[in-house]
């Protein structure tokens, strides 16, 4: 058997059993979707409801009011929380939520904010943890993340050798999940977007995709191994300018059919329970509402805590009341801004939008009451793909660093390897190798959320904690100039 | 002893206005304050390599602009024989020089004209000007 089977079977088998799903009134179900949905619920109870009691103090820690005068100069809430957000608004934002609203009707919309709001309670306690057990490292630098709380915090309840393995596969499945739907998804999705713009098959590029991935990968490489950060600091620049400009066109479709909102409204209200033409009706809505939210925001699979963990900070909970705001943004904000805009034009009931796919879907839509706009859309697709896949070579570097004991040789290898995969994402569609970074993103979310289950009461009390102090007064406020 | 603030960079004006203002403290027996100011924002959009590395990069550029700015700023002081203090901090510039006023009881602040900020001050205005506006206390601005 040669290796190309071996591995699409290896992969078959991997995808089979990640997103292994059961029957329900004519829906399928997803049981990691099950396992995420559920992880949410447990930490809104647990942690007491903190996505209604906790956005003013998450908003007063972003705005400053609690950071301490002397860390000026160090990263601040409102950075981590952005470079977090960046990583995590993407294509998902676009695409998934269109096909969500294909298959499973408006009433998926309503589903999917639901989850977008239990998803906050479990970032913000993977987020919390990342900074609890972060690593500062000699010259200020800071490594954190699932790894770092899963091996030491662990060790610290007594199951230390549990902790190492989960901490280990962690890493294994975040370097899978970097290469794979961090990278390759995005540099093939953003392809399709390129060619897609300058003239679908017969596009100059539609015979050589992988120019456009090699293209790709030169910046990525630039940035990455170049150390090119001017590359980086663009993007990063441009890509919160991106999201701004997305909405308000979301908003001017909105207020081009304004009289249409109190029925898009109604729609995804009744669809949300008794949803017509949906195979597996309230169910079907339910479960594509809850999976598209999932794969959106990532709260559950750790990835973000990465990110929060560099933030300048004494109180590791401060970061979790931040992060919870990554999910109201990412799904309840620009997910539901993306579902309103396809309710409202009617775009989802094309006959042909299951092969339109994703981004054709809204870009349908917004070319409805903007006709320009589908360029604007494709820049934007490209970009987002080019951020996050910024993002996730960072990520898999970090596991990497985990591993090996922040090796230089085996970081640099990932960074090729990385790479090379960029330009095979552009090249072809690759089921195989898709499905296989789709299961290894979501196995993140195996060992990240036993570990956060076990280490649930230490979590609570750290959250708890903070904020009863908040409540009483005990933390200072900084004195705000009076001009 | 009254005490002055002078917001000091790289720039020839800034030398001029240290120069202007230690004059004058020999005359009138006051305390000099040299402030100089890395800019930089909370709201900025940064990498996640980027933010690792923050602390270090902050004590980075705290070390070179005591090294080639204060130090030579101070430098000044010291020959016109007047008592000198140096402060380096990160924050928007017009912003932390008036923050630094009122910590330090001051009663004047003193800035050059121009900026080493070449093309934002020809955009968003000098931190001169700004102070100017802004500032809750007497602003002399040095040609």
């Amino acid at each position: 058997m040669n290796p190309v089977d071996l591995f699409t079977r290896f992969s078959d088998w991997l995808t089979g059993l990640v997103f292994y799903s059961v029957d329900v009134g004519g829906a399928t179900l997803p049981l990691i979707v099950v396992w995420l949905v559920v992880a949410g619920a447990f930490f809104t109870v647990w942690l007491g409801f903190m996505q209604v009691r906790g956005p003013k103090l998450s908003i007063d820690l972003v705005r400053g009011r609690y950071s301490d005068p002397d860390d000026a100069g160090e990263v601040t809430h409102f950075q981590a929380l952005a470079t977090a957000v960046s990583g995590t608004v993407g294509l998902g934002n676009i695409a998934g939520v269109a096909i969500a609203i294909s298959l499973g009707g408006p009433g998926a919309t309503f589903w999917m904010i639901l989850a977008g709001l239990l998803g906050m309670a479990t970032k913000m306690a993977e987020c919390m943890m990342g900074v609890r057990y972060r690593r500062e490292h000699a010259d200020g630098s800071v490594s954190g993340g699932p790894m770092y709380y899963l091996r030491d915090g662990l060790a610290a309840r007594g199951m230390g050798g549990l902790g190492k393995v989960l901490a280990v596969l962690f890493a294994l499945f975040m370097i899978g999940g970097a290469v794979g739907g961090g990278n390759m998804f995005q540099s093939n999705q953003a392809t399709a977007q390129i060619i897609a713009v300058t003239g679908g098959e017969d596009s100059y590029i539609a015979d050589v995709p992988w120019v456009v991935g090699l293209v790709f990968a030169g910046l990525a490489g630039a940035v990455i191994i170049g150390g090119i950060k001017s590359i980086a600091r663009v993007t990063e620049k441009i890509v919160p300018f991106m999201a701004g400009l997305y909405i308000v066109a979301c908003l001017v479709v909105l207020v081009w059919n304004v009289g249409a909102v109190p029925e898009a409204f109604g729609s995804i209200l009744t669809g949300a329970f008794s949803p017509e033409g949906v195979a597996g009706g309230a169910v079907g809505a339910l479960i594509v509402g809850f999976q598209r939210a999932a794969f959106s925001n990532e709260a559950g699979l750790g990835s973000a805590s990465v990110a929060h963990s560099a933030v300048k900070t004494k109180e590791p909970a401060t970061e979790g009341f931040v992060a919870m705001l990554e999910p109201f943004i990412d799904t309840v904000v620009i997910c539901t801004m993306t579902a309103l805009t396809i309710v409202i034009t009617g775009a989802y009931t094309n006959p042909d939008a299951s092969e339109l796919g994703g981004v054709a879907l809204t870009s349908d839509a917004f070319a409805t009451v903007l006709p320009w706009f589908p360029n604007v859309l494709a820049l934007a697709v490209v970009l987002f793909a080019f951020s996050t896949m910024i993002s996730w070579s960072y990520y898999g570097m970090k596991a990497t660093g985990y591993l090996f004991g922040d090796n230089v040789v085996a970081e640099n290898t990932f960074k090729v390897v990385f790479l090379v995969f960029t330009v095979v994402g552009s090249a072809a569609a690759l089921g195989p190798v898709i499905n296989f970074s789709d299961s290894a993103i979501f196995l993140m979310s195996l060992p990240n959320l036993v570990g956060l289950y076990l280490m649930a009461p230490e979590i609570r009390g750290v959250i708890r904690s903070y904020f009863d102090r908040v409540q009483k007064g005990e933390v200072t406020q900084v004195p705000q100039p009076t001009r | 002893m009254e005490t002055v603030v002078v917001g000091v960079d790289n720039s020839d004006a800034s030398t001029r206005a240290v120069e202007f203002a230690v004059e004058r403290a020999r005359h009138n027996d006051w305390k000099v304050v040299l402030v100089h100011v890395v800019p930089w924002s909370p709201y900025s959009f940064q990498t996640a390599s980027e933010n690792e590395h923050r602390h270090r990069e902050k004590e980075r550029e705290l070390a070179a602009a005591t090294e080639q700015v204060l130090v030579p700023m101070a430098r000044i002081a010291e020959d016109g024989g007047v008592p000198h203090t140096e402060v380096v901090r990160h924050g928007k510039p017009s912003d932390t020089i008036t923050d630094v006023a009122r910590e330090t009881g001051a009663v004047h602040v003193i800035v050059g004209r121009t900026g080493d900020g070449g093309l934002r001050e020809a955009v968003f205005g000098s931190v001169a000007s700004r102070l100017v506006q802004h500032a809750h206390l007497p602003v002399t601005v040095v040609p």
